[in-house]
C-alpha cells in the first residue's frame, strides 16, 4: 500500500498498480478506453490524462496518462485540473470526430462505454461538420454483429481477440483513422470467446447478433442474477428478460470464476428458453396421445398414480437443481432415488471428491488457474469441455515470463511492455491429452495418446517426483523424457497446476492425477488441482448421492419399480434406444418433469412443464464444489413452474400434507440442509428470501425501466401489480432498494454515470478484485486437514491397440455436444455433424478415405457415420463427436470393429 | 498460387532471419514485383508459406501504402504532401493531377495507365514539389513540367 494524492487529499493505493487503477478503486470517476482490468494498460486512447506534480510546491505539473504511471507512494496527482478536464474532453472530441450520430439506432445505446465518457467528460456539443470516414462491415458470424463506422480506434478488441483469447483470425487493417478491425475476409470468428468482443469494445462496434433479432434496451430488460446452465463451470450470467421471452445472456461479474469474460457456448446458448419445444402445459396420455391438460388435472393424475402405486422410483439429472433433485429424492424416498447417470460417472465424479475432499491439494478456481506458473492438463481437450477454463489456462502461460518483468522492474499491468519483453516465451504448459486441442498453440508440449498412456504418463511423473509414488514400467523412452520434463516444470514452480477431469473417462487419469498432487504435497511443493466435470450439477448430484442409472434399469426390468418419474433428464442421450425404451414402456406409468420436448418425455405418460433456469431458482455446484444460488429472471406462463415446486404438488397430493410446508425455496433448502449434511452449507450461497436492504427489495429491473404501464394495456388497461416472489429478496420491478446488494443478489451491473459493464468498477473491493463482500458462491467440500498418504497403486497396463478393433472415444464440442445450447440457433450452426474419426495410417490399413460412410458397433447396436481422418489421433483410437444426433446415448469408452457400409 | 520464381525467391529470403514471419514484407513485395500488386489469394498463400494467419499478414499489408492490395496502373504516381511540398505547392499539383487523369487519390486511370497515391515526404525538401513516377524521383515540379513528364510514361 502506498499513500497518493489526488487533488492534494491523502489517499491508499496499491503501488503494484496504476493510477487510473488506483484513482477507480477509490471510487472516483476518470475516463478511459484503451485500459481494461483484464487487459492492462497501453496508454493509447490518451483518455485518461491527469495532471502529476512533482513536489507538493509544484504548481505546475504536467499532463500524464493515468494508466501508465504507477501508484507509488507520494505520488500527486490532480483529476480536477482544468487543464486535465480540457484535454479530456478534446480527446473525446476528437474521438467523435468520426463516430456516427447514431445512439438511437445502435445497440450498444443506453450500455455504452463512450456515452457514458462522453457524458463524463462534458463534450456534449458536436463542432465538428464535416464528412466522416464510413466503412463496410462484415459478417463475421452467428454470434458477432459489425458496425465499423463507430470505432474510436482504442484497440481493446485486438487485444482481447489476439493477445488474450489466443485467436489469428482476427486483426486491425490500414493506419489511421482508416484503421480497420475485422477479419481479412468475411467470416465466422474462429474463437470460442470471440462473443467477449460485444463487452470489450466500449462502443457499437461490436454487438450481440443474436440480441438483435428481439431487441431490447438494458433499462428495458428484467434481469436476475444467475448461473450458466452449460457446462460445469458455473460462470455467473446476467440474463435479461422482456415480453416474457428470455433476449440474452452477459456476463456478470465473478472474481473467481468467470471475471470479465464468458465463452460463447454460455452467452448464446440460451435460446432454449423461447424454443417451441418448450412445454408450457401438462400434457397426459389419453388414447395414446399427449393432450394438454390443466395443472389440476395433471396432479389429480398423479394422485392417482401415486397412491395405487407403491413402487415409485425417481430418476434425477446433473443439469437440474440441487432443490429440484432432493425434492425428487424426497418424493420416491431415499432408496427409490437414482441419480440419472451411469455409474461410471458416477465413480469418476466421486473419485473427483475424494481427491477434493482429501486436501492433497485446494481445487484452484479459474483466478487461481490464471496465476500458476507451471501447468499439466492430464486428458483434457478443455475448450470444448470447460470452456471459460481454457481462457484462463492461456493467461497461466504468462505467468512464466513475467518473472522476467519482475526482474526489470516493469509492471504486470503494463500489458505491451510484458509482451514485448516476452516475445514467444511462455508457460510451462503441458498438454497431454488423447488429439490436439485448440490450447496447443500455447503449450511448450503436447502429448496425445490413449487415455490408459495418458494416465501413466502422470503416474510416472508423480513417481518422477517422488521415488514412493508407484513407479510405472515398460514406458518408452520418449514417455520417460517427457515425464522428466514435466516433473521438472511443476517442481520448479511456484503455484503448479494439475488440471484434469472426466471428459476421457478415465479413473486411472485422475488418479493419476491425483499422485501428481500428491508427490508435490510430499515432497514439500504445494500445488493445485482441478477437475472439469460435465454439467452444470454434476457435482452437486454426486453429492446428493442415488443410485446409478443402470439400477433403475434394473429395477424396472425386474418389477422392483412400475412409476418411474424422470426430472430433467433426457434418457436418450444417456442411454441406449433399448435399455431406455424398455424402462420408459416396462413402466407402468412414467412422468417426466421437463422445460423442452424431448425423446424421453414424448414417451411419458404425464408430462410436468418444468421452468428452465431463466424461471426459476436454485442452487448449482460447479466443478470446484461451489455452491451457487440462480434465481429468477421472470414469471413464465402460468402453468410452467419450478421442478421442486411440481414435485411438492405431487407428495401433496400423494397424501402427505406436511409437505405444504414447503412454502417457498428456503424451505427446501432448509429441509434438505438436514436431510443432507453434505448440502447443508448450500443455505449460504445466498441471502434467503426474507432478506431486506433498508425494508426493501432488491429490483430486477433498472430505475429507467420503461413501458410498465402500457405493455399489458391490450390486456387489460388497469395496471397489474407486479408478481410476488416468495422465493428470493428480489421483487419483479424496478421499484426496491437502490443500495448495492450483497453480490449473489446483483441482477445487473449499473451505478450513476455508469451505464456499459464498466460499471462492475462499482462493485469491486478494488478493480478486477472481488466484488464487495467476497464472491458469490460457497465451498460444500471441506478439504481434510490431514490429507491421507497414500497413492493410488493401480497403474493401467499400456495400451494395445485393438485387433481389427479400435477404441472408440467421445470428442466434445462446445457447440453441439451440450444438450441445451444445441437450441440456439448459432449453436447449431455452428456444431458438426455426425463423424467418425481415425488416425490416417490406421485409415490407410483399414483402406478407409475421408467421407466414406462407416459403421461400428457398440452394446450390439450399430451407428453409421462419415468418416473423417486425422494425423493427430493415437493409432487404435477413433473419436465420434459427444451429444450429437444420431450418436447419442453410447456409452463410451468401447470398442467397436469399424467396416464401410457399402 | 506462388509461381515456382517467387517463391525461389522468397525463400532464400528465410535464411536471413531467426523468423519466418518476418520475411514477410519482403515476400510481399517480392510478389508485387512480379505481378504489380498482392492479391487476397496472394496473401493467403505467402501467410500459407510463412506459417502466419492471412489476418497477420493483411495486417502488415493493409498498415503500408507501398503494397497495393488492388491491381494498380502500369504507373504509379506517387505524389508527397507532406509540409515541405505542400508548402511550395503540391495543392496546384494535385489538382492538376486528378483533372488531367480524371482520378482521385487511390485511383486508376480507366486506360489502366496511372495509379494516383498520395506519400509522406519523400526526402528532398530542398527540391520540394516532388512526386514519383515508379521508380523515378521528378523534383521542383510545376503543373506545366509535370505535364511533359508524364508524357514519358506510357
Ligand atoms: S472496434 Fe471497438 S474495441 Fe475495437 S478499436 Fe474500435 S472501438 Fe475499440
Ligand atoms: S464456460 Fe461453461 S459455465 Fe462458463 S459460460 Fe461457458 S458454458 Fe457457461
Ligand atoms: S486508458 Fe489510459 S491512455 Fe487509454
Ligand atoms: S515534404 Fe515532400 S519531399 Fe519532403
Amino acid at each position: 500500500m502506498a499513500i497518493i494524492y489526488i487533488d492534494d487529499k491523502p489517499h491508499q493505493a496499491d503501488a503494484k498498480q496504476n493510477l487510473l487503477h488506483a484513482c477507480l478503486s477509490l471510487g472516483f470517476n476518470l475516463p478511459y478506453f484503451c485500459w481494461h482490468p483484464a487487459l492492462g494498460s497501453v496508454g493509447a486512447c490518451r483518455q485518461c490524462a491527469v495532471k502529476q506534480f512533482r513536489t507538493p510546491d509544484d504548481k505546475h505539473g504536467h499532463l500524464v496518462m493515468a494508466c501508465m504511471i504507477p501508484a507509488v507512494e507520494g505520488t500527486r496527482i490532480s483529476i480536477h485540473d482544468p487543464e486535465a478536464v480540457a484535454f479530456r474532453a478534446g480527446i473525446i472530441e476528437g474521438m467523435m470526430q468520426n463516430h456516427p450520430h447514431d445512439c438511437p439506432v445502435c445497440d450498444e445505446g443506453g450500455e455504452c462505454h463512450l456515452q457514458d465518457m462522453t457524458v463524463m467528460t462534458g463534450h456534449n456539443y458536436r463542432r465538428y461538420d464535416f464528412p466522416k470516414r464510413t466503412f463496410r462491415n462484415q459478417y463475421l458470424g452467428p454470434f458477432v454483429n459489425h458496425e465499423m463506422n463507430r470505432c474510436i480506434q482504442c484497440y481493446r478488441c485486438v487485444r482481447f481477440y489476439r493477445e488474450y483469447a489466443g485467436g489469428n483470425d482476427f486483426n486491425v487493417f490500414g493506419i489511421r483513422n482508416t484503421a480497420y478491425f475485422g477479419r481479412y475476409q468475411d467470416g465466422v470468428l474462429e474463437s470460442e470467446f470471440a462473443g467477449n468482443l460485444d463487452e470489450v469494445c466500449p462502443t457499437g462496434v461490436f454487438t450481440d447478433a443474436t440480441h438483435k433479432h428481439h431487441y431490447t434496451r438494458k433499462w428495458d430488460l428484467q434481469f436476475a442474477p444467475s448461473v450458466c446452465v452449460h457446462c460445469g463451470l458455473g460462470c455467473n450470467i446476467s440474463p435479461g428478460e422482456r415480453y416474457g421471452t428470455l433476449r440474452r445472456i452477459v456476463n456478470r461479474y465473478h472474481g473467481d470464476i468467470n471475471g470479465y469474460f464468458l465463452c460463447d457456448r454460455g452467452r448464446h446458448g440460451s435460446e432454449f428458453v423461447n424454443s417451441d419445444q418448450r412445454i408450457r402445459q401438462a400434457r397426459l396420455r389419453r388414447n395414446g396421445q399427449l393432450q394438454a391438460v390443466s395443472k389440476a388435472e395433471a396432479l389429480e393424475h398423479i394422485r392417482q398414480v401415486l397412491t395405487s402405486s407403491s413402487r415409485v422410483i425417481g430418476i434425477g439429472s446433473p443439469r437440474a437443481s440441487l432443490e429440484a433433485n432432493f425434492a425428487l429424492r424426497a418424493a420416491v424416498g431415499e432408496r427409490n432415488f437414482f441419480a440419472g447417470i451411469f455409474q461410471r460417472e458416477l465413480r469418476l465424479l466421486n473419485r473427483v471428491l475424494d481427491v477434493l475432499r482429501n486436501g492433497l491439494a485446494p481445487a484452484a478456481s479459474l483466478r487461481e488457474m490464471e496465476n500458476s506458473d507451471a501447468v499439466l492438463v492430464l486428458g483434457e481437450d478443455v475448450t470444448n469441455y470447460a470452456p471459460r477454463m481454457a481462457l484462463s489456462l492461456r493467461q497461466s502461460v504468462r505467468q512464466g515470463p513475467m518473472a522476467m518483468a519482475d526482474k526489470l522492474k516493469i509492471p504486470h499491468w503494463l500489458d505491451h511492455s510484458v509482451r514485448e519483453l516476452a516475445q514467444d516465451s511462455k508457460g510451462p504448459l503441458f498438454i497431454a491429452s488423447i488429439a490436439a486441442t485448440r490450447l496447443d498453440d500455447v503449450a511448450s508440449e503436447t502429448y496425445h495418446a490413449a487415455p490408459d498412456e495418458l494416465a501413466r504418463l502422470g503416474f510416472a511423473v508423480a513417481h518422477k517426483l517422488d521415488d514412493n509414488a508407484p513407479a510405472v514400467s515398460g514406458l518408452t523412452l520418449e514417455q520417460t523424457a517427457l515425464a522428466e520434463r514435466i516433473a521438472q516444470a511443476l517442481r520448479s514452480a511456484r503455484q503448479p497446476l494439475i488440471v484434469s477431469g472426466l471428459s476421457c473417462h478415465s479413473t486411472a487419469v485422475i488418479s493419476a492425477a491425483a499422485n501428481i498432487a500428491q508427490a508435490l504435497r510430499r515432497t514439500g511443493q504445494p500445488s493445485r488441482v482441478t477437475f472439469t466435470v460435465p454439467e452444470c450439477n454434476s457435482v452437486g448430484l454426486a453429492l446428493l448421492g442415488g443410485r446409478p442409472l443402470e439400477d433403475a434399469f434394473a429395477a424396472v426390468r425386474n418389477r422392483a419399480a412400475d412409476t418411474v418419474i424422470v426430472l430433467e433428464n433426457d434418457l436418450y442421450r444417456r442411454a441406449s434406444v433399448q435399455d431406455v425404451d424398455a424402462l420408459l414402456l416396462g413402466a407402468k406409468h412414467v412422468i417426466v418433469l421437463d422445460h423442452l420436448t424431448n425423446a424421453t418425455s414424448t414417451k411419458a405418460e404425464l408430462v410436468l412443464p418444468a421452468a428452465t433456469f431463466a424461471e426459476s431458482d436454485g442452487t448449482l455446484v460447479n466443478n470446484e464444489a461451489r455452491a451457487q444460488r440462480f434465481f429468477q429472471t421472470f414469471v413464465p406462463q402460468p402453468d410452467v413452474q419450478e421442478s421442486w415446486r411440481w414435485l411438492r404438488d405431487a407428495i401433496i397430493a400423494s397424501g402427505r400434507q406436511d409437505f405444504a410446508a414447503w412454502e417457498n425455496l428456503d424451505h427446501v433448502i432448509a429441509s434438505m440442509a438436514v436431510e443432507v449434511p453434505a448440502l447443508a452449507a448450500a443455505s449460504k450461497a445466498a441471502p434467503d428470501a426474507t432478506f431486506r436492504m433498508s425494508g426493501a427489495k432488491v429490483p430486477r429491473q433498472p430505475e429507467r425501466y420503461s413501458g410498465r404501464t402500457a405493455m399489458l394495456a391490450n390486456i387489460d388497461l388497469s395496471e397489474p401489480k407486479p408478481p410476488d416472489d416468495p422465493d428470493s429478496p428480489l421483487s419483479f420491478s424496478m421499484e426496491g432498494s437502490p443500495d448495492q446488494p450483497p453480490s449473489p443478489l446483483i441482477p445487473f451491473a449499473w451505478s450513476p454515470g455508469w451505464n456499459s459493464y464498466q460499471a462492475w468498477n462499482k462493485f469491486q473491493e478494488e478493480i478486477a478484485g472481488p466484488l464487495r463482500g467476497g464472491n458469490p458462491g460457497v465451498p460444500l467440500v471441506e478439504a481434510a486437514a490431514q490429507p491421507q498418504q497414500e497413492y493410488v497403486r493401480d497403474v493401467p497396463a499400456p495400451f494395445q491397440p485393438g485387433d481389427g478393433e479400435w477404441l472408440i472415444v467421445p470428442f466434445y464440442h462446445i457447440f453441439g455436444s451440450e444438450e441445451l445450447s444445441i437450441h440456439s440457433h448459432g449453436v447449431k450452426q455452428l456444431s458438426p455433424g455426425a463423424y467418425l474419426a481415425m488416425n490416417d495410417k490406421d485409415a490407410e490399413r483399414a483402406r478407409l478415405r475421408p467421407e466414406d460412410r462407416i459403421e461400428f458397433t457398440i452394446a450390439a447396436i450399430s451407428y453409421q457415420a462419415a468418416l473423417k481422418v486425422r494425423a493427430d489421433l493415437p493409432q487404435g483410437i477413433a473419436a465420434i463427436p459427444a451429444g450429437i444426433e444420431p450418436l447419442q446415448g453410447i456409452q463410451l469408452p468401447d470398442w467397436s470393429r469399424i467396416v464401410r457400409v457399402a | 498460387m506462388l509461381t515456382p520464381e517467387e517463391r525461389q525467391e522468397i525463400e532464400a529470403e528465410l535464411p536471413r532471419y531467426p523468423q519466418k514471419q518476418a520475411v514477410c514484407i519482403d515476400a510481399m513485395k517480392i510478389v508485387q514485383r512480379h505481378r504489380g500488386w498482392v492479391s487476397d489469394e496472394s496473401i493467403r498463400d505467402i501467410a500459407e508459406l510463412l506459417g502466419m494467419s492471412a489476418d497477420d499478414l493483411d495486417g502488415v499489408a493493409t498498415f503500408y501504402n507501398l503494397i497495393h492490395r488492388k491491381p494498380v496502373g502500369r504507373h504509379v504516381i506517387l505524389l508527397c504532401n507532406s509540409v515541405s511540398c505542400w508548402i511550395m505547392g503540391y495543392e496546384r499539383l494535385h489538382q492538376r493531377l486528378c483533372k488531367r487523369l480524371g482520378v482521385q487519390f487511390g485511383e486508376t486511370t480507366s486506360d489502366e495507365r496511372f495509379t494516383l497515391l498520395p506519400i509522406v515526404c519523400l526526402g528532398t525538401c530542398d527540391h520540394a514539389p516532388a512526386l514519383m513516377i515508379g521508380n523515378d524521383l521528378h523534383v521542383d515540379v510545376t503543373p506545366d513540367s509535370m505535364d511533359q513528364v508524364l508524357e514519358n510514361y506510357r
